[in-house]
């Protein structure tokens, strides 16, 4: 058997699409894309004359930022779109946005939206490759994918580690993009959060779900806390902030029930004293700014191998 | 398929590479070694023995993946690609004499790759090339310093570097059909 | 003009036949079901074996559009695309623009049926005026200008005060209240059913206990008042228990079934096109318990009707993301095709049976003719062919609007003509049939 060495696919829409085979690929490439970013030059000529549509139908400064800088590393044209939501209501549909775009040709269009499945929606349209920068509940595939190059980069593995995903389970893509990836490669996922957040048929997604917070952190190898949206959540799903962090959120003397070399994880924007003790964020556990880091690494090795991709199943 | 070097003729034939450098450069001041990915690697590390043999020196050596650079990245249309790999310079090389490695020198091409990556890392003094093999048929003008055998070959023919690191044995084959 | 349609299998529930019989039709009634009919001056029809001559088929929950949506659908093309489906008449919701909460508004669907005459049109008026669930709509007018049953369908009767003076009202004219069955607080802002499929694509659920928490209150606002309770659309196995139970317990409750939610589940929101828009009904396809226990309560007669819930939906308006379409697929010609494959040939049901859920059971739930081809009734007629191999093609439909899951579906059964008050208005080429 040959090694993969390119994605057989034109987009990244989704983790539940990847094999292990092709996750592995992308994390191999993420370690030598890592350290292009640690050069003088931080710039190879790889996508050099690619042009990539940022299309961002969500606020969000740290994807887009990561997934811009990793563009420019890689020497691929940029450009920006950001649509404020309110204007989707009064203007034209993704649709319309998509068959404009694709009229002047770019390569690729990475796309965030509130909406699960609009870059299935968008892939149908373009021929450019679409890049999922997370499409509402649904999945955040290459903040999984920086997820796993962070853990496999502290752990060295993914197989056989026990990781706890505590928090708003309901809403997050990260969430499901993680279960996805980490069930994939072997690891034993646990998920926590009240029952008020849990999705319906978590069972079915291969994973212990459990809204006993010790259980979940039990021995755990990795510690991964998604948001809690503020401004949605207290009332609603459980009754407040400060009752939340007394059950869930994650503290120093929880955090004692996990391995000793656990490691704690957020895909951000951090909640302090909500999801998370100020001491557990910025204790020796916590590798939340590495996160930040391979999220470069990690999107220049998916725009450059999805660069390839779009070739080799345009010949198959 | 014809073994054109066996283990023997691979290893005096590094010696004999290193000698010339060391006469070349008047020692070994100044001088790294860059071996690109992959086996110009492998044999990057076996100069840097042979040198301190030599010299009694340890010579900086390093790593360099070109495919980023490589001209024909996005105009492949099928077959496998090269898998990135790490490239590992762990020193600066500003004003120094550079000795880039690479196993077979044919079409120029990985070696032009290999400078503009190299321009990315800083100023070198100079860039020397040494090559295991050249087989000729150069589509760029580009000349390796030190050539371990001069090979000429048809087209049609590829030439197979094997190394013990990578391949478990040392040998040069001469092969029909099939560009390597 | 006679005519004597001879030598097909003739399934009329309601007189017990199912054999080889010749009807002859007079005008716009049948005169003479039987044996060997006598030609006598008629024009013969002879029809080929294998087809089967039933009671035009009805369908009591179809979205004509008109007026106010005429982008998705007309009174004509709607009605073009029921006899095209196999049916001879249809009961059209009032969720119009304006809704159909007044007289004016029914004599204009009624106006606008005579000038297509295709399908027959039984308009169906809104409960509240406006369908906005506060004040009740003039229903003795509505039920005046022909509306044979009242429902504020796209949403339920906002409250159980509402819905218990609709249904004592209502009562009065003996009229039905067809209820779309949904409790809006549990709904939420869902768009699928809840569970496993959707809580991995990411989209917000509607559980089957959103639709039966409906069902049961209208049941029991049936108990309460004594009037008929119909559900309409019931996709949910709790829903199915509910009306079960209060079948048992006397009330007066019926109850359909789509199509799709005898057909699909919810595993197609991902596959084979992830996030097709045509998967987004409401309700939502359910889960494949659900699924089943509509199979089964369609064999054990808990069901009264199969309806499409038609809902034409303009190109534009599902071509977007998911959670942003409208909900709702076109049914009209597909279900019998559907109904054919998936409950005949299937084994659920046999045929007879399926001439009551299409035909016989609506008519007698909306009290409106047909149903049977009793001698002296209308000449409203459907000619099925039950093998025939129908390849569903969404271009092809005669709906204005062809959102529907099913395009490319090779299924097993068909329409091969329809007959609406002795005229032919429909003949499929594909049958050798000469009407």
């Amino acid at each position: 058997m040959t090694a993969l060495t390119a994605l057989r696919r034109k987009d990244l829409l989704a983790i539940a699409d990847l094999s292990p085979e092709e996750i592995s690929l992308i994390l191999d490439t993420a370690e030598a894309m890592k350290e292009v970013g640690e050069r003088p030059i931080k710039k190879v000529p790889a996508l050099r004359g690619k042009t990539v549509v940022n299309l961002f139908y969500e606020p969000s400064t740290r994807t887009r930022t990561s997934f811009e800088i990793a563009e420019k590393r890689l020497s691929a044209d940029t450009l920006n779109i950001a649509v404020a939501s309110s204007s989707v209501v009064k203007g034209e549909t993704l649709a319309d946005t998509a068959l404009n775009l694709e009229a002047m040709n770019p390569d690729m269009i990475v796309l965030r939206h509130s909406s699960s499945g609009a870059c299935h929606l968008l892939s149908r349209i373009c021929k450019s490759a679409i890049v999922n920068a997370g499409d509402g509940m649904h999945e955040h595939p290459t903040q999984a994918l920086l997820d796993a190059f962070t853990i496999r980069e502290r752990k060295k593995k993914l197989k056989g580690l026990k990781v706890a995903i505590i928090g708003d389970l309901l809403h997050s893509r990260v969430l499901r993009s993680n279960i996805q990836l980490l069930t994939k490669m072997g690891s034993e996922v646990w998920v926590c959060g009240p029952p008020t957040l849990m999705p319906a048929g978590i069972a079915q997604f291969g994973v212990q779900a459990t809204s006993v917070i010790d259980e979940a952190i039990a021995d755990a190898d990795v510690v991964m806390l998604l948001r809690i949206q503020l401004e949605r959540m207290e009332g609603a799903y459980f009754p407040s902030l400060r009752e939340y962090f007394s059950v869930f959120g994650m503290t120093e003397a929880r955090l004692k029930q996990a391995k000793s070399d656990v490691i704690i994880m957020h895909p951000g924007p951090m909640n302090r004293g909500v999801e998370i003790a100020s001491e557990v964020a910025d204790g020796p556990y916590s590798v939340i700014l590495d996160q930040v880091a391979n999220g470069v690494a990690v999107r220049m090795a998916v725009l450059y191998l999805l660069a390839g991709g779009a070739n080799d199943e345009a010949a198959a | 398929m014809p073994t054109v070097m066996d283990a023997d003729r691979i290893g005096r034939t590094l010696t004999r590479i290193s000698h010339e450098i060391v006469e070349r450069n008047r020692g070994v001041e100044d001088l790294v070694l860059i071996g690109i990915r992959t086996r110009g690697d492998h044999l990057a590390r076996r100069l840097a023995r042979s040198l301190r043999d030599i010299a009694g020196h340890d010579i900086p050596t390093g790593a360099l993946d070109i495919t980023l650079y490589r001209d024909d990245l996005m105009r492949q249309a099928v077959g496998p690609r090269a898998i990135v790999r790490k490239t590992e310079i762990p020193f600066s090389i500003d004003g120094r004499k550079i000795l880039l490695v690479d196993d077979v020198l044919y079409s120029g091409r990985t070696i032009r790759a290999a400078l503009d990556a190299l321009i990315d890392f800083g100023r070198p003094k100079n860039i020397q090339l040494i090559v295991l093999v050249d087989r000729g048929h150069r589509e760029l003008p580009i000349k390796a310093d030190y050539v371990g055998k001069n090979l000429p070959t048809s087209l049609e023919e590829s030439v197979q570097v094997y190394l013990e690191e990578s391949d478990g044995r040392d040998e040069v084959v001469l092969q029909q059909g099939g560009a390597a | 003009m006679k005519r004597l349609l001879k030598g097909g299998r003739v399934v009329d529930p309601v007189n017990g036949i199912d054999g080889v019989h010749d009807i002859l039709i007079d005008g716009d009634r049948i005169v003479r079901v039987g044996r060997d009919l006598p030609v006598d001056g008629a024009q013969v029809v002879e029809i080929p074996k294998g087809l089967v001559i039933c009671p035009g088929l009805i369908d009591m929950h179809v979205h004509l559009r008109e007026p106010g949506q005429e982008h998705k659908e007309t009174v004509a093309t709607g009605t073009g695309s029921a006899v095209a489906g196999g049916f001879t008449a249809v009961a059209c919701m009032p969720n119009t623009e304006p809704v159909n909460d007044n007289a004016n508004v029914t004599a204009y669907i009624l106006a606008r049926a005579a000038e297509a005459n295709l399908a027959r049109v039984y308009p169906i008026g809104a409960v509240s005026r406006g369908s906005r669930g506060e004040l009740l709509a003039d229903i003795a007018d509505l039920r005046r200008a022909g509306c044979v049953a009242i429902t504020d369908d796209g949403h339920p009767v906002a409250t159980a005060l509402l819905l218990r003076r609709a249904m004592e009202y209502a009562g009065m004219f003996d009229m039905p209240v067809v209820e779309h069955c949904e409790d809006q607080t549990l709904k939420g802002d869902g768009v699928a059913h809840e569970g496993f499929h959707a809580a991995s694509l990411g989209l917000r659920g509607i559980p089957g206990a959103c639709e039966a928490l409906g069902a049961e209150r209208g049941i029991l606002m049936s108990e309460l008042t004594g009037s008929a309770f119909h559900v309409a659309h019931m996709s949910a196995r709790a829903s199915l228990r509910a009306v079960r139970n209060g079948k048992a317990a006397g009330i007066r409750v019926t109850c359909e079934v789509a199509p799709h939610h005898f057909t699909l589940t919810d595993e197609a929101l991902g596959t084979p096109i992830p996030y097709d828009t045509n998967t987004k009904m409401n309700p939502p396809l359910r889960e494949a318990a659900d699924r089943d226990a509509m199979l089964s309560g369609i064999a054990d007669g808990t069901v009264d009707v199969i309806a499409t819930d038609h809902a034409p939906h303009h190109y534009d308006e599902k071509n977007v993301e998911f959670d942003r379409a409208p909900f709702g697929i076109v049914g009209l010609e597909t279900a019998v095709p559907l109904a054919l494959d998936r409950l005949v040939h299937a084994g659920v049901i046999r045929l007879p049976r399926l001439v009551e859920l299409l035909s016989v059971n609506p008519a007698r739930i909306l009290r409106i003719p047909g149903g049977t081809l009793s001698e002296g009734a209308p000449a409203d007629i459907t000619i099925l062919a039950p093998d025939l191999k129908v390849a569903i093609d969404a271009a092809a439909l005669r709906s204005r609007s062809k959102n529907t899951p099913f395009n490319g579906w090779e299924l097993r059964g068909g329409v091969a003509a329809t007959i609406v008050g002795g005229r032919t208005v429909y003949v499929n080429s594909q049958v050798g049939l000469n009407l």
